[in-house]
């Protein structure tokens, strides 16, 4: 007879340690399993080089819900704080953005870039009032709940006044481009701005819901950027004390090969040892499709689900690339402090749109763009004394690449890839003493996430808000009795936000599973 | 490259150069492509053999899937509202499917051939939904329409005229069982199914048996009565039979465009079907919840006074009101019960057995239109079930 | 001097439906149109010795039934014949055929994929659903969701009850197709390509996006919403060309007294105290009426023809950044007898269809790219077809008028102007392209002419050539469209009003604008409703 939980959280990443760490508080005695030997899913600080560490797939920290935090009361100590950017430019006249200041660009586009995110702020924390609620249903018989929920959503849409509400209405199908170019005359700013707007996504800054993403990214902190001591493990470690400070079981190396269901709903998991666990309530971390397809089988749920789960868009686009370095390169016109800071490689939004243009076909950019930082500038814990690592997320990089992903291809893109970034950093080369590229195909291997899509599923408003997942399951219960749902695919998506994993606890105890 | 261009026009059954032999009418219509017959002689006499001695129905443009692989099983029975565990090899099922929010895109029949070899059979085409419900199974789905014709023989003597053409074993097969035969040295399938509600075989062939199996079943049949019939004869014994059809009885679920115009498995008083106690099924959540909630709708059987048939007609709880409660479906004269009877759907509570609703008939006589609220009783039994239907082996009737 | 009630300037189609409305309802209404011609781009043009060019706009099916019935356009001489079919040719030799029969078509697709062949069902009945959906709003003023006026509130509340009527699961997945891109709605139905290819094409007609742009599944409606007696989705020939569109609604318009007057291009729209108080035309006369009603496309409207200083800069400077991109270009060819096509047997019904070049998702997108960089597309999408096959009265007998539409085609080349020299490059990367297909179609060609945006623009009077008067994305739809508060067919002025296809629902030979527009004019008015309601189909 196997042990018996109220509830078991599939999958240690950040959303299944904030949700289990709720419904441990709440008093339910959980379990959570997690498949690799660290918690914190692809929020990790792993070693990849001898004395060389770095947050292996998200590196920064600016969408964690303050909800969050207070939920848990959480305490994460940061290296850096409201990092700032330097957006580079090959002539050495780089653009520099700090909150909403920026130089190297002209007076016009000082104004306007505080105009801007004056307004995109004003609507991101609109956005962040979805963000950390459950979508409602749409159905005539929805619950009193459901229509309070969509009957605040409308009113918070009208509190912004009558101008704000329609520019809010208009903007939110709308591509950053045609913000950017209307506002902006410097090409590095529109760049900079266009890359955190599709970054993660298959998306080109001309892209419809390319506006949409760019809130998402603003709507927890107005995009301010923190940098956790000793690397992204900091936060999920914090979660994961939390979780068991509140009396959940946390095991690590536990692989789970299925969701066993019994009598047509939820009744534990089977580890890949062998192992089984009961409970009437499971919480899939792990991505909609894996959870569907792989762990509950689509024989237990129905073929219109299974469809829509099946055509749920996540093919990864972006890679991350790490480099030991003995020493930090020279950028042209950047003093060293600003090595604390985060550097972009996006010269303008024709940069990035034509970087977007070959993941269409299957092709990595010929010039990809570039969200770099050095971790271990402020944090000596990363890389040996005087030594330095560069983390960098690399975009665009299909995980469908037609030419397949091999060694060859592999090799060859890491080559472009540093020759790109020796265009910025001349003395890059000599400087590297290791090396490591994550594809979307290694994020899925290694992090166990479908088509290594960091946001578990484009985020699209095809597939955001009511329709996420897909339609019909966004409110974290999946059509199986007893699974939820809690990881970044579930609303309102990707980040280390802990909006999900929170959202689903709270979902998880209204709904009565109080067992 | 010279690419071979489609057929352009109507599709001809194998069996279309012995029908066109007999024809006599020239009535034919369409049927997923092909042309099949209204009838061949006279309607009247084509019904009566299916009653009173054998009628011939050609069955090729039925659409056939072959369901094989090692998931086939739990495939199937999760397309299917009733356990296919419980259908042996041998067994034919009726069955019908759903989409998630349990209404039904079809019915038809499954052939288990043999251990974990199927064959799905239904009125209209479903690779769309068969592909999309086979994600992340095992299993392959063939279209085989093209590649096996088939012919209902039903009626009475239709036992006795298989015996005599030679189909050694056929006295043992058993309703909804089904046998490979030899058949002048290959092979073909019989089936004891039918649309008809009466003793039936259906034979399934592939097509270049057709014109031999045709002459040989005729040959067999002379003494018998046989005789070819076309949709017009089947349709009648069909209502009888109180058997549904898509597009007319109900409209399959995936094509609808409006809202509320499909029907579930519960509505369409096909709940035997449904099995609850089964692991899962499309449709389930949605059934066990309507099942909990309640019906919209509920197919009728209808006996209706008088003997004009109640096309299209709006059936009313009462006489006098003036809000229709639901409407007829499918109607027809039964000339072998010699009653007026039909398929209706009327809105819950409506449509109990038993109850006793009102048709408005509007009927013409020489350019003068009548118009009658006819009284008609809920019954719950199919309007024609002879036991010679169930009898094995069958007596030579 | 005469003052009329109402001034409409320009007389396309949408113009003259306004005009002709206003008119039937009793006003005294002054029609204006730059060129010698009327009809904008619904017109047929006598450009070359016996044939007439539908050399704008070339196919019919979405003029509103309700209008044509209602302004009696078939007594004014309006007749479109159905036509049906189409080919994607391939690059291996094969080709795609679509056919109007049913089981035809359905073997059809079936040769390449049953699964296909079985989904077009589900695609077809899908894709109607939404759009019997969007056909309730096409004869309806969009309401203002930031008001809270018994008439938006109410209007509102209708759009939320159709919605809401379509049950929980349509629901999402009406969302969805509102907001995905036209190569996903078709993978979640069909698995081969050159399918998806074909009927990709629908998606991205007339914009400025490509196949895989979030958005453009709702495109799809703009080609599928239209119906041709009932058939929905099936398009139509006008009989003796596009022209004959305009020329039959102008024909209303006259016989409700209208007046119309060529030849009077408008250069101001005259505005006095916040007020308008009429035209100024381009040769200095000045013509007063105490309503204009503006048919052209909302930025040739205001920043053409209105003095920025009569309109608020915040006004203005939305109209600026209003999206009206110029995509698509057009060839218009008369030919000396019917172009063959090795590829299709002989006798095919194929032959009466459209036709198109381009058999892969993939050189869809590509030709979209091409129009990013600032340049017409190299391989691109041609909408081809020949409405000679089926109208006797375009062209010589046994000669015949070709219509290509051509996707994508930017308004600039480059940033710059376009010179001759890269306008004849163009046309002649689509005569090559068809030209692959058809041996004989270089020999046969008469008389070809090359329309880019900008000849679309100089001579229609459309902003970079945009057949929709302004892109049909989500920012520009419903109440968006052309601009958030401005929804409901009023001008920033007193007295100004606005009934082209920039405003809801939108471009196409639809005439809904012009209608809408009339409604409310004459709701300001106080004059009873004349316009007509939905058919509705249920």
């Amino acid at each position: 007879m196997s042990e018996r939980y109220d509830a078991i959280v599939v999958g240690a990443g950040h959303n299944g340690l904030v949700c289990a760490s709720l419904l441990a508080k709440a008093g339910k005695k959980v379990l959570v399993l997690e498949a690799n030997s660290q918690v914190g899913g692809a929020a990790v600080t792993r070693t990849f080089a001898d004395g060389y560490s770095v947050s292996s797939v998200a590196h920064l920290l600016y969408q964690l819900q303050p909800q969050v935090r207070k939920d848990l009361g959480l305490n994460i100590e940061m290296t850096a704080s409201d990092m700032p950017t330097v957006a580079l430019s090959t002539d050495g006249k780089h653009v520099r953005i700090s909150g909403d200041e920026v130089s190297g660009v002209n007076a016009h586009d000082v104004a306007g870039y505080k105009n801007f995110c004056t307004r995109m702020n004003r609507f991101a924390d609109l956005l962040k009032t979805f963000l950390n609620k459950t979508p409602p249903r749409l159905a005539k018989d929805a619950s009193r709940s459901d229509l309070l929920t969509l009957a605040q959503l409308g009113l918070d849409i009208r509190r912004l006044g009558k101008v704000e509400m329609q520019e809010f209405l208009r903007l939110i199908g709308m591509n950053i481009r045609d913000e950017v170019v209307e506002r902006f005359d410097s090409e590095i700013l529109r760049g900079a701005i266009s890359l955190d707007a599709v970054m993660g996504t298959h998306l080109g800054p001309r892209s419809p819901n390319t506006i949409l993403t760019y809130l998402y990214r603003l709507a927890a902190t107005h995009g301010a950027i923190d940098q956790p001591s000793g690397g992204m493990s900091a936060v999920s470690e914090a979660l994961a004390h939390s979780a068991r400070d509140n009396g959940a079981t946390i095991r690590t190396n536990m692989k789970v090969r299925r969701i066993v269901v019994e009598n047509g709903r939820a009744a534990g998991v089977e580890t890949e040892s062998g192992e089984k666990f009961s409970s009437w309530l499971v919480v899939s971390n792990a991505d909609p499709k894996t959870t569907i397809m792989e762990l509950v089988k689509p024989k237990n749920v129905e073929t219109g689900f299974t469809h829509r789960i099946h055509h749920m868009r996540m093919r990864g686009n972006a890679a991350k690339l790490h480099l030991a370095l003995d020493g930090l390169p020279a950028i042209k016109g950047v003093d060293k402090r600003e090595f604390a800071g985060r550097f972009i490689i996006a010269p303008g939004d024709d940069y990035v749109e034509r970087a977007f243009n070959h993941a269409k076909y299957g092709e990595t950019s010929a010039k990809p763009v570039f969200e770099i930082v050095f971790p271990s500038f402020r944090d000596s814990s990363l890389a040996p004394t005087g030594k330095h690592v560069l983390s960098a997320i690399v975009q665009y990089v299909p995980y469908e690449l037609r030419a397949n992903w091999n060694k060859k291809s592999r090799s060859a893109f890491e080559k472009l890839a540093i020759a790109t970034l020796a265009e910025y950093m001349p003395d890059l080369k000599e400087r590297i003493t290791a090396t490591e590229l994550l594809t979307p195909v290694d994020i899925e291997e290694q992090f166990h996430i479908h088509g290594g899509h960091w946001h578990h599923g484009e985020l699209t408003l095809d597939q955001f808000l009511f329709t996420r997942p897909v339609g019909g399951a966004a409110q974290y219960a999946m059509p199986l009795d007893g699974l939820y749902l809690c990881g970044a695919g579930s609303h309102p998506g990707g980040g280390i936000s802990g909006a999900a994993g929170r959202n689903a606890a709270r979902a998880i105890l209204k709904s009565g599973y109080a067992l | 490259m010279t690419i071979q261009e489609v057929e352009q026009g109507r599709l001809r059954s194998p069996f279309y150069p012995r029908q066109a032999e007999i024809d006599r009418l020239n009535n034919w219509h369409e049927w997923k492509g092909y042309s099949s017959a209204d009838g061949f002689y006279d309607t009247t006499l084509e019904y009566f053999s299916i009653r009173n001695s054998t009628g011939v129905f050609d069955l090729t443009p039925m659409t056939k899937y072959r369901i094989t692989g090692p998931d086939a099983l739990d495939y199937l029975n999760r397309l299917v509202t009733r356990d296919m565990r419980k259908i042996k090899p041998g067994r034919v099922a009726y069955a019908v499917w759903c989409d998630d929010q349990g209404q039904v895109i079809d019915d038809g029949t499954i052939f288990h051939l043999s251990e974990g070899d199927y064959r799905l059979c239904s009125q209209e085409r479903h690779m769309s939904w068969l592909t999309m419900s086979a994600i992340g199974m095992d299993v392959s789905i063939v279209d085989e329409t093209e590649e096996i014709c088939a012919l209902a023989v039903q009626g009475p003597t239709s036992f006795s005229i298989l015996q005599a053409m030679g189909i050694k074993g056929i006295e043992k097969l058993r309703p909804f069982g089904l046998a490979h035969f030899d058949f002048q040295g290959s092979g073909i399938m019989i089936s004891r199914t039918g649309f008809t509600g009466d003793l039936g075989y259906e034979v399934w062939l592939s097509p270049d048996q057709a014109l031999d199996l045709w002459d040989a079943l005729f040959e067999a049949g002379k003494i018998y009565g046989i005789m070819a019939i076309g949709t017009e004869a089947l349709e009648q014994s069909r209502i009888e039979a109180g058997f549904i059809a898509a597009y007319v009885d109900f409209l399959p679920a995936d094509v609808t465009v409006r809202s509320g115009r499909s029907r579930s498995p519960l509505e369409l008083g096909l709940d035997w079907l449904v099995d609850f106690k089964k692991p899962n099924f499309n449709g389930r959540r949605a059934l066990a919840e309507e099942k909990r909630k309640g019906s919209t709708w509920q197919l009728v059987k209808l006996d209706i006074e008088g003997n004009k048939p109640a096309h299209h007609s709006y059936v009313y709880a009462n006489p006098k009101s003036k809000k229709e409660v639901g409407f007829i479906t499918s109607a027809v004269w039964s000339p072998v019960c010699k009653q007026n009877i039909a398929l209706g759907t009327v809105r819950s509570p409506h449509g109990k057995v038993g109850d006793k609703l009102y048709v408005e008939v509007y009927y013409q006589r020489e350019m003068h239109w009548s118009r009658v609220m006819a009284e008609a009783i809920v019954v719950d039994k199919p309007f024609w079930d002879p036991p010679r239907k169930r009898a094995t082996p069958p007596g030579p009737f | 001097m005469k003052k009329y009630d109402a001034i409409v300037v320009g007389a396309g189609h949408n113009g003259l439906t306004n005009a002709a409305y206003l008119a039937k309802s009793g006003l005294d209404v002054l029609c204006l149109e730059k060129n010698d011609y009327i009809g904008g781009a619904t017109v047929s043009r006598n450009l070359y010795k016996d044939w007439y060019y539908s050399n704008c706009s070339y196919v019919c099916s979405l003029l509103r039934p309700e209008i044509f019935r209602d302004l009696n356009l078939a007594r004014h001489g309006l007749q479109v014949t159905p036509y049906g079919g189409g080919t994607v040719f391939m690059e291996n030799g094969d080709y795609l055929g679509s056919y109007p029969d049913h089981e035809v078509h359905y073997r059809e697709y079936a040769r390449f994929s049953k699964a296909d062949a079985d989904a077009y069902e589900r695609y077809s009945a899908d894709t109607m659903r939404q759009c019997r959906f969007i056909r309730d709003f096409l004869l309806r003023t969009p309401p203002d969701p930031t008001s809270f006026k018994p008439k938006d509130l109410k209007e509102l509340a209708h759009l939320g009850s159709r919605f809401y009527e379509m049950g929980e699961q349509r629901m999402y997945d009406t969302i969805r197709f509102w907001t995905m891109s036209v190569a996903e709605y078709l993978d979640e139905y069909f698995e081969t390509d050159v399918i998806k290819a074909a009927l990709s094409g629908s998606g991205i007609i007339g914009t400025a996006l490509g196949i895989h742009s979030p958005g453009t599944a709702y495109v799809l409606l703009h080609h599928y919403m239209g119906d041709v007696d009932g058939s929905m989705g099936a398009w139509g020939y006008a009989r003796g060309g596009m022209g004959s569109v305009a020329k039959a609604i102008s024909g209303a318009f006259q016989s409700y007294g209208g007046e119309l007057r060529t030849d009077a291009g408008v250069d101001q729209i005259v505005v006095k105290n916040g007020k308008v108080k009429g035209v100024a035309l381009t040769t200095g006369e000045e013509i007063d009426a105490s309503i204009v009603v503006s048919a052209m496309d909302v930025k040739r409207t205001f920043l053409k023809c209105m003095d920025k200083n009569d309109l608020d800069d915040d006004f203005y400077n939305r109209v600026k950044n209003f999206k009206i991109r110029g995509s698509s270009g057009k060839l218009n060819i008369a030919l000396d007898g019917l172009p063959t096509f090795p590829a299709l047997p002989k006798n095919s019904p194929l032959l009466d269809g459209d036709m198109h070049f381009i058999d892969s998702m993939e050189r869809m997108e590509r030709a979209y790219d091409d129009w990013k960089e600032g340049t017409w597309s190299k391989d691109p999408y041609v909408d081809m077809v020949i409405p000679t096959v089926c109208d006797p009265t375009m062209a010589p007998p046994g000669k015949h008028f070709m219509s290509c539409f051509v996707q994508y085609c930017p308004a600039t080349v480059e940033g710059r102007e376009w010179t001759d020299e890269e306008r004849d490059q163009f046309g002649q990367t689509v005569i090559d392209q068809i030209a692959e297909y058809s041996p004989d179609f270089k020999d046969l060609i008469l008389h070809c002419e090359v329309r880019t945006p900008k000849e679309i623009e100089n001579e229609a009077g459309l902003t970079e050539g945009n057949i929709f008067h302004g892109e049909l994305t989500m920012d520009q739809l419903m109440f968006n469209r052309p601009i958030p508060g401005y929804a409901q067919y009023r001008g920033p002025v007193g007295g100004l009003y606005m009934c082209g296809s920039s405003n809801h629902p939108g471009g196409g030979v639809m005439a809904a604008p012009g209608c809408n527009a009339a409604r409310e004019i004459l709701l300001d008015l106080k004059r009873r409703d004349i316009t007509p309601a939905n058919f509705g189909d249920d």
